[in-house]
C-alpha cells in the first residue's frame, strides 16, 4: 500500500474556491433571508464509523459529507469524487449493506454506521471477483469511475438476488433474471465518460454467471 | 455550504417544535436532495434536526385495509415491499422509474414528496428566480430561455417549475394522505391533492406544511385493484427527469384515474378528466390539460401526454 497521501491547497482548489465565491455574489435567494440567523450549537461532531471492519472516529465540520470524511480524514482515496451533486456515481459506497452516493450525505449522520470502500472489499494481491472481472474484461480506461462503478456492480447482482424490482422488470410477482437489460438499468447511477459501458457490463455477467 | 449545528431528536412532536422554535432550522432524512442544494448554497441552513432517530421507517397495515408508510421508508423499501408490489403496482412502477438505485436507497418517503424542481433556473444561481429570490424574476420565462422541461398547466406568471417526482404522481392517482405532526404536538392530515401548492405569486411557497410542522406517514387508502401503470417519457431511458409521465389506474369497465407528471408543480390529476376515460386518451387529456399555458418550446408536452396515455390503454 502507498503511503498516506499529505493534502495541500492545490492551485485546482483554489480556482474551484474563487469561482464559487464569484457565484455567491449574484441571487442566493433564501440563503440572504436566513443570514441573520447562527447556528444553534456546535459547527463540529465526533463521528465513531465502522469502516471495512475497523472502528474509526473523525472530529468533522458538521459540513463534511461522507465521501470527504473518508478521504480528507481518514485518506481512503480509493472512492473517487467526481460531480459531487449525486449524479456520476463514483463516490458509490456501501452503508450498512447498502450503495448509497457518498458525496450527497453527511458523515454526521453516520454515527455508528459501518461503511464498506473500495480498500475493503479486496487487494492487488487478493482482488474481489467483480475486481477480476474488471480487469480481464477491461472494464474502464481511464479509471476514475471504477471503484463506484464496482461497488454498484456488486450491489446491483445483491439487489436482483434480492427480488427488488427495477424500472425494466417485466412481472413485479416473479423472480428477476440477471439480463443485459437490468444490469444496464440499475447501473444507470454510474456514469463511465470514457465510454467503457459495454466492457463493464461483460465484467458484472461474468461475475453473476460465476457465482450463480 | 454555510456552517450549521446539528442534532438528532428521538421523539417526532419534539423534532418539530425544535424545528419551529429554532431560527433558519431545516429537518433531514436522506438528505440527497438538500445536501445538492445546501452545496450550491440555494438552501442555507444554519441548524439540521437529523429525523433518522425517530423510528418512523416501517410500513403498517390500516384498519381501513390500506398501508401508512413511514416517512423514513427508503424509495427502495418502498418500491420492493410485497404489498405495494400486488397492491399498488402503479408507485412501485413510479418509484422504479425515478433516480438511480443509489439514490432510492437513501431517498425517503417524505423527502420524495419535499424535494425541490429541477428547473434550470431555480438552480443557476447567477440567474433570477421567485422562487429561490422571490421578486427577482423568472429566468425561464425570459427572452430566449429554455422551457422544453419545464410547466405547462398549473403554472403562473410568476413560475413554470415542475415538481420532479415519480412517486408523488402514483400516490396522487391512489388518493394518498399525508400525516404530520405540528410544533404543538397536533397531528394532521392532509390529502396529496392538497398538499402541494400552486405557485402563484408566492412560488417559495411549495406545499401546506406550517413552519416546523413533519411529515410522519403517508397512507395509501385500501387498494382499487384495476390494471395499473406508469409510463414516463424521458431524454434519456434511465435517471433523467420525465418530461412527461402517466400513471394510469384502468377498472374492467373501462373507468379509472389518470395523474400526470412533468408537466405542472404538482401532480395533476382532476375527476373531470377522470370521468373522461372510457371516451379515451383525447377526451382525458383535453379535459386535463384545459386552460394550458405551454411555451413555445414545450407546447409538444400536450401532444406528448395524450400519446402516451393513448398507448398506455391499448395495452392496459
Amino acid at each position: 500500500m502507498p503511503p498516506p497521501i499529505e493534502f495541500q491547497v492545490r492551485r485546482r482548489t483554489l480556482l474551484a474556491g474563487s469561482a464559487a465565491a464569484a457565484v455567491s455574489a449574484g441571487f442566493t435567494g433564501k440563503a440572504g433571508a436566513q443570514s441573520g440567523a447562527t447556528p444553534a450549537g456546535s459547527e463540529t461532531t465526533t463521528v465513531s464509523l465502522t469502516v471495512n471492519g475497523e472502528a474509526r472516529e473523525v472530529t468533522v465540520d458538521n459540513r463534511t459529507t461522507l465521501l470527504d470524511a473518508l478521504r480528507e480524514h481518514l485518506q481512503l482515496t480509493g472512492t473517487k469524487k467526481g460531480c459531487d451533486h449525486g449524479q456520476c456515481g463514483a463516490c458509490t459506497c456501501s452503508v450498512n449493506g447498502n450503495r448509497v452516493n457518498s458525496c450527497l450525505s453527511l458523515a454526521v449522520m453516520h454515527d455508528g454506521d459501518e461503511i464498506e470502500t473500495i480498500e475493503g472489499i479486496g487487494t492487488p494481491e487478493a482482488m474481489d471477483p467483480m475486481q477480476t472481472a474488471f480487469v480481464e474484461n477491461d472494464g474502464f480506461q481511464c479509471g476514475y469511475c471504477t471503484p463506484g462503478q464496482i461497488q454498484s456492480a456488486r450491489s446491483v447482482i445483491e439487489e436482483i438476488r434480492a427480488g427488488i424490482p427495477s424500472h425494466v422488470t417485466g412481472d413485479l410477482t416473479a423472480e428477476i433474471a440477471i439480463t443485459d437489460e437490468e444490469i444496464r438499468e440499475r447501473m444507470s447511477g454510474n456514469i463511465c465518460r470514457c465510454g467503457a459501458y459495454s466492457n463493464i457490463l461483460a465484467a458484472i455477467t461474468q461475475v453473476a454467471e460465476e457465482s450463480a | 455550504m454555510k456552517a450549521f449545528s446539528y442534532e438528532k431528536p428521538t421523539d417526532a412532536a419534539a423534532a418539530a417544535a425544535r424545528a419551529a422554535e429554532v431560527e433558519g432550522a431545516k429537518f433531514v432524512a436522506g438528505g440527497t436532495n438538500l445536501l445538492d442544494l445546501m452545496k450550491l448554497q440555494i438552501e442555507a441552513p444554519v441548524h439540521l434536526i437529523d429525523v433518522n432517530g425517530l423510528g418512523l421507517d416501517e410500513i403498517t397495515e390500516t384498519d381501513e385495509g390500506g398501508l401508512r408508510i413511514g416517512t423514513l421508508v427508503t424509495n427502495t423499501t418502498l418500491m420492493a415491499d410485497d404489498r405495494i408490489r400486488r397492491d399498488y403496482a402503479v408507485l412501485t412502477r413510479a418509484i422504479a422509474a425515478g433516480a438511480s438505485g443509489q439514490l432510492r436507497n437513501k431517498a425517503t418517503t417524505g423527502g420524495n414528496l419535499l424535494q425541490r424542481t429541477r428547473c434550470p433556473y431555480f438552480y443557476d444561481t447567477a440567474m433570477p428566480c421567485n422562487k429561490r429570490a422571490p421578486g427577482s424574476g423568472c429566468g425561464a420565462l425570459s427572452e430566449g430561455a429554455f422551457s422544453r422541461q419545464l410547466g405547462v398547466i398549473g403554472t403562473s406568471e410568476s413560475c413554470i417549475a415542475t415538481h420532479p417526482s415519480d412517486m408523488a404522481v402514483a400516490m396522487r392517482a391512489l388518493d394518498a394522505v399525508v400525516e404530520t405532526v405540528t410544533p404543538s404536538g397536533n397531528t394532521r392530515q392532509i390529502p396529496l391533492e392538497e398538499f402541494h401548492l400552486l405557485p402563484g405569486d408566492t412560488p417559495e411557497q411549495e406545499n401546506a406544511l406550517m413552519d416546523g410542522e413533519l411529515i410522519t406517514h403517508v397512507v395509501l387508502p385500501a387498494p382499487v385493484g384495476g390494471v395499473q401503470s406508469y409510463h414516463k417519457v424521458r431524454d434519456r431511458a434511465s435517471y433523467a427527469f420525465a418530461l412527461v409521465s402517466v400513471a394510469l389506474i384502468r377498472q374492467p369497465d373501462g373507468t379509472g384515474r389518470v395523474a400526470l407528471g412533468g408537466v405542472a408543480p404538482k401532480p395533476w390529476r382532476s375527476a373531470e378528466a377522470d370521468a373522461e376515460l372510457p371516451n379515451g386518451a383525447r377526451a382525458v387529456i383535453a379535459k386535463l390539460l384545459e386552460g394550458a399555458n405551454p411555451t413555445e418550446e414545450n407546447a409538444f408536452k400536450i401532444t406528448l401526454a395524450e400519446r402516451t396515455l393513448a398507448a398506455m390503454l391499448k395495452e392496459a
